[in-house]
């Protein structure tokens, strides 16, 4: 049974103070916090098993090259992949990105199209910008609509036998919308192009089972689902993955290295290059079976609670307006006060405990879109709560009082 | 007045504030004064970029002191940039460049002067002492 003041008490930080007052933690969608098992999983590791993987005799590094991929394993389990080497460990999501990107470079020619989405994160645009650059390749853009959502029918029309790539997230991390990766994936095929989703924003909130999608690749962040930063994963189709040539080069992603020539590992050491963040791994597993024993299903219902409360006490107050309105969204809000730099707001809120994010969240895009220098961005997580909500209301009434 | 008296006349001011709602709410009083610059000064050329508010900040040289006047686009920020204008405008080049800010921390604003925080603040007093030092060099 999902218990929220239980699940509270499994995270250290919620307790402490910022400016005298108790945290109210609502940037969730830039990291979320890490509950004390996870915590426990760092310690235990660096006291118990801290060794260097993959290539030791000795009993230590056994131990510890069974318990990183034993958590490869279950980030496998987690996505549904069907094979545990489709998972490659990465130091987050960007890393991922760039690694595809990279990858792409080879077997993208001038005049080949890239489609990435209006809802991008910068990090989402520069690899892809960069890709172009080098190659020659288009970039085509879906546009977005007044709701934050992406306008499919002109995603239809971008769609040509040119495609051969399509980047979307899941979910965008500065307005919250779920983006229908469904049927953007089964477009794409029809015309042969690859996708890859972005999860970092959508994997806290919804388990993507990567082989119902028929995704090619997806990418996530272990620090924004309760885990360490650092450290995420790209899953990758096996045939995509052997195709791809190898991102970096160094120690574990070779097979047999002479001055004439070097073969590459099989998957997935052909992309892990040098020695990994090998407690960061063990961790993200960790964290993926804390997410798990409470269940994504009921961590997302009690979210969603969560939002249409915020939403329905925000918009009681004048002048405030909610960026991304789409049906399909998860617990965050963007929003502004008519004639007030959100940045003023953020500040006053951090005065009074209630830590938001402000500013164009790496989005200038959308933030351009709206015509707006930026927004604040609550973003509410499992742990968090509706006494919370009414802080962060009441701290957004007293900001108006103030500034205006 | 001096720099250093102009300070301690701030630090001053702020003592009387008992907490940091009364000190945020004179900050937002100044900074909804207006103007701190000519319309004509806020160009893109004119712009420090501090990823979340933008500053403006324009210098003359007059009788051998600098005028500062600047804005920005968050009325916290352009309240504190109220009160360095009001500490380092009309200065010396050589008074401005000598100066240094730690009054910030006695009036506690010190975590708006953080370097690694994205108000634009940081830049705009390294770009105040650069046309300083430009000044002053065509004195020399």
């Amino acid at each position: 049974m999902f218990n929220v003041e239980n699940i509270r008490k499994d995270f250290p930080i919620l307790s402490r103070t910022v400016n005298g007052k108790p945290l109210v933690y609502f940037d969730n969608a830039a990291t979320s916090q890490t509950p004390k098992p996870v915590i426990d999983a760092i310690v235990d590791y660096y006291s118990n098993y801290n060794a260097n993987i993959h290539r030791g005799v000795h009993t230590l590094s056994q131990e510890a090259t069974d318990l990183y991929e034993q958590a490869r394993q279950k980030i496998q389990s987690h996505f549904n992949a069907k094979f545990s080497h489709e998972i490659i460990f990465t130091s987050g999501t960007t890393h991922g990105i760039n690694l595809v990107a990279h990858g792409f470079s080879s077997l993208i020619k001038k005049d080949d199209e890239i489609i990435v989405s209006a809802l991008e994160h910068h990090s989402n645009i520069v690899p892809w910008q960069m890709l172009c650059e080098r190659t020659g390749a288009i970039l085509k853009v879906i546009p977005m609509n007044e709701d934050g959502e992406l306008v499919m029918a002109k995603y239809d029309e971008l769609l040509s036998n040119n495609t051969k790539l399509v980047f979307v997230n899941h979910v965008s991390n500065a307005l919250g919308t779920i983006n229908p990766i469904e049927y953007i994936i089964d477009e794409a095929h029809k015309v042969g192009a690859a996708v890859l989703i972005d999860g970092a924003q959508s994997s806290p909130h919804i388990k993507a089972n990567v082989q119902d999608l028929d995704v090619d690749f997806y990418v996530a962040s272990a620090h924004k689902m309760c885990g360490p930063t650092g450290v995420g994963m790209l899953y990758g189709k096996e045939e995509w993955l052997k195709k791809l040539p190898p991102y970096q080069g160094g120690g574990e992603m070779i097979a047999e290295v002479t001055f004439e020539k070097t073969t590459y590992a099989d998957l997935p050491h052909k992309f892990e290059a040098g020695t990994p963040n090998i407690a960061g791994g063990i961790v993200f597993g960790a964290a993926i079976d804390y997410m798990n024993a409470i269940g994504l299903e009921a961590i997302a219902s009690y979210e969603n609670e969560l939002l249409e409360y915020a939403n329905e006490k925000l918009l009681q107050i004048e002048g405030l307006k909610i960026y991304g309105t789409s049906k399909n969204k998860t617990s965050v809000i963007s929003f502004n006060l008519e004639g007030i730099h959100p940045y003023d707001i953020g500040t006053i809120l951090d005065k009074l405990g209630i830590a938001v994010r402000t500013g164009h969240h790496c989005a200038q895009p959308i933030m351009d879109y709206y015509k707006i220098p930026g927004t604040v961005r609550a973003s509410f997580s499992f742990y968090n709560t509706k006494k919370e909500i009414d802080l962060l209301v009441e701290g957004v009434k007293k900001a108006k009082m103030m500034l205006s | 007045m001096s720099i250093d008296e102009i300070q301690e006349e701030i630090i001053d001011e702020f003592s009387m504030f008992e907490d940091w709602e009364e000190r945020y709410q004179y900050m937002i009083d100044l900074g909804k004064e207006l103007p701190l610059i000519d319309d004509q000064y806020k160009t893109e050329s004119n712009i420090i970029k501090g990823c979340q508010s933008k500053v403006w900040v324009h210098a003359e040289m007059k009788d051998d002191k600098v005028e500062f006047t600047a804005d920005s686009d968050a009325i916290i920020t352009k309240g504190i940039i109220a009160i360095l204008i009001r500490v380092f405008s009309n200065q010396h080049p050589k008074d401005i460049i000598d100066a240094d800010t730690s009054f910030i921390d006695k009036i506690g604003l010190k975590e708006h002067l953080s370097p690694t925080r994205a108000n634009g603040l940081v830049s705009m007093v390294k770009q105040l002492k650069m046309y300083a030092i430009a000044y002053q060099t065509q004195l020399n």
